[in-house]
């Protein structure tokens, strides 16, 4: 102590206790201000989850019951993750109309931050995957042929080659793939809505994901070509077989008989 | 059209009032024969304008043909393959599928609407009457040729010569027997390829998205998964061959839902694999819902209960669906135990 007190006149002492003050400032800094910005976040988390939790008891829970436990009139919500609330609400599917078959996409009642409120909610109740970035499903640069394939391995047997959809058993159908979000894609692939089977990262990779949405893209967008033109819904031979023989023939029929009707005689009889 | 240019009063005198053939009822014609009605004219027939007209129309319609078809050449010379083009209503489609089509279109239209206008219009439409010949012969050919029939039976001396009649008939008989026996060379007989597949004690499941060999724990409850066995690839020369017997469905139910006891020892902690062929006539059949845990072939609806054995439930399919027994083996991936116990696919003559 002595020796310190002696030196409190060094020309250097100032610059120390200086060095010292800052150390120790930036020091607590450190220690508490992030801390301080994890609870502020825990905060806002907490508050999504909050709000999601109201919204869900107006909205969800007379099917769902009341802590997500699934009732007789719709399955547990534990552990489906958020990505499966973004897509089922997100394409309106969810909150449903009527029990039936199938719950049909309609308009979406919800803003995308209730939305995410409710994903919140429903992703605290128990782990699932989660909303994919856009990172995640942006298809630019994916490979179109192998995405082709993939889909045509995967998904072709229920939504058709083109993602036309198709019909299942007892009412249930694959629906089209026509204006669905690449988001959307990728969290059905991801959750499996409904009766659609789940095609986890494990088994099919975020790549593949991605090629998939590209080729969709390619064969079921607005700026698609279609070379063969009319593509009279994309269905393949039935409805192209229908179209000639009720339009075609038809049409060849109504000439001949308008021919026929038509008399070339100069008095009308 | 010009009927009205005309009047009537133009009109020739009408010859009678009824042509052809016209007779009364009588004892062996018990109904009167009216015969045509008069004949009517035509403008053309009467106005050389009018013709005029009509023969210019003609020539213009097979003109547009000319210069439709000289298009088509056109188009097919000039318009590159991939050049699309967007047209109203039907969006953005091929520039020259279009250009061929409406110019091929309307060079055989042009053409069929010039004949048909011709022939209405500017062809003699006069009818007429042509009585219906009798469909036998007259006598005096028939005896001929019964004649010249029984002449040349006595000169080639067949009743006579019984040993040639023999041997021709025997000659006869046993040709087609050589084309039996080349029915032979179709192929050689399946043997036992039916009853196996590709799959072996210890072989690996690969997925077919990654080409990766599958772990129990990638296959999640509710997920759908391709799976060929290892070793198999797309490049191989005998791949659609080996791939359409061993193709299989890997999917993953809660062990509770099982209701079939073989299905559950035979599956991994719920892990199922079923063979993915139809056991009605073999079409891939990988419709599942997984809710249901129902399979739909897309072909003919046969429906199979996967928490069930693959029972058919609906459909015309006539067995379950040949479960591959699989395990895990020390590395943690997904391997099949043995082959299929039954033949995959649709059911054969000798299956029993």
């Amino acid at each position: 102590m002595k020796k310190l007190s002696a030196r409190r006149r060094h020309p250097l002492a100032a610059l120390v206790v200086l060095l010292i003050a800052l150390v120790a400032s930036g020091g607590l800094y450190a220690a508490f201000a992030p801390a301080e910005k994890a609870a502020a976040d825990e905060t806002a988390q907490s508050l999504a989850i909050d709000e999601g939790k109201k919204l869900y008891a107006v909205g969800c829970a007379s099917c769902h019951g009341p802590s997500a436990q699934g009732t007789s009139d719709g399955p547990p919500l534990v552990g489906v993750g958020a990505a499966a609330v973004d897509f089922q609400v997100g394409t309106g599917r969810m909150p449903a109309q009527q029990p039936g078959a199938q719950v049909p996409r309609k308009k979406v009642i919800y803003t995308q931050a209730q939305i995410d409120q409710l994903a919140a909610f429903v992703a605290s109740l128990g782990a699932g995957p989660s909303v994919p970035t856009e990172e995640q499903y942006d298809p630019t640069g994916a490979d179109l042929g192998k995405g082709g394939e993939l889909f045509r391995t995967n998904c072709g047997q229920c939504h058709a080659a083109s993602g036309k959809g198709g019909a299942l058993s007892e009412g249930k159908y694959a629906p089209t793939l026509e204006d669905v979000s690449p988001k959307h894609i990728y969290e059905a692939m991801q959750t499996g809505p409904q009766n659609m089977p789940s095609f986890p990262d494990t088994v099919m990779t975020e790549k593949n994901k991605k090629d998939i949405i590209a080729y969709l893209h390619a064969v079921n967008s607005d700026d698609t070509v279609e070379p063969g033109g009319l593509n009279l819904g994309g269905l393949g031979p039935v409805s192209e077989g229908l179209f000639g023989w009720v339009f075609g023939l038809g049409a060849l029929i109504a000439v001949a008989v308008w021919v026929a009707a038509r008399t070339a005689k100069a008095k009308k009889s | 059209m010009s009927s009205q240019e005309n009047p009537e009063e133009n009109l020739p005198a009408q010859h009678g009032t009824a042509h052809g053939a016209v007779s009364v009822a009588d004892e062996k014609h018990p109904f009167a024969d009216p015969g045509l009605p008069p004949h009517e004219h035509r403008v053309q027939d009467i106005d050389e304008r009018a013709a005029k007209r009509s023969e210019r129309t003609v020539a213009l319609l097979f003109t547009v043909s000319m210069l439709a078809t000289v298009g088509f050449i056109a188009s097919y010379v000039t318009i590159d393959i991939d050049q699309s083009a967007y047209i109203w209503p039907i969006g953005h489609i091929s520039a020259l599928n279009f250009a061929l089509g409406c110019t091929l279109g309307l060079a055989l239209f042009c053409i069929g609407a010039g004949a048909v206008h011709w022939a209405r219009t500017l062809m003699s439409d006069e009818e007429l009457v042509d009585e219906r010949h009798p469909i036998e012969a007259p006598p005096e050919v028939k005896t001929k040729v019964m004649a010249d029939f029984a002449q040349g039976a006595k000169e080639s001396a067949l009743g006579r010569r019984k040993l040639i009649r023999t041997t021709m008939f025997g000659a006869l008989a046993l040709f087609p027997l050589s084309g039996v026996v080349l029915l032979r060379d179709l192929g050689p007989l399946p043997g036992t390829v039916l009853r196996h597949t590709g799959w072996r004690k210890g072989k690996l499941l690969v997925n077919m998205n990654t080409n990766e060999p599958l772990r129990a724990s990638d296959v999640t409850v509710g997920s759908l998964t391709f799976a060929k066995p290892e070793g198999l690839e797309e490049h191989d020369h005998d791949f659609q061959t080996q791939i359409a017997k061993d193709a299989l469905m890997i999917i993953r139910i809660q062990p509770d839902d099982i209701k079939d006891k073989r299905e559950l020892e035979w599956s991994h902690e719920g892990i199922v694999a079923y063979s993915k062929i139809c056991t009605h006539v073999g079409c891939p059949i990988s419709l599942y819902e997984q809710q249901t845990h129902h399979a739909l072939c897309p072909c003919h609806q046969s429906t199979f209960d996967l928490a069930d054995g693959a029972r058919v439930i609906f459909g015309p399919a006539g067995h379950a669906l040949p479960q591959l027994r699989i395990g895990v083996n020390d590395e943690g991936y997904l391997e099949a135990l043995g082959d299929f116990e039954e033949p995959v696919g649709p059911a054969f003559w000798e299956r029993g």
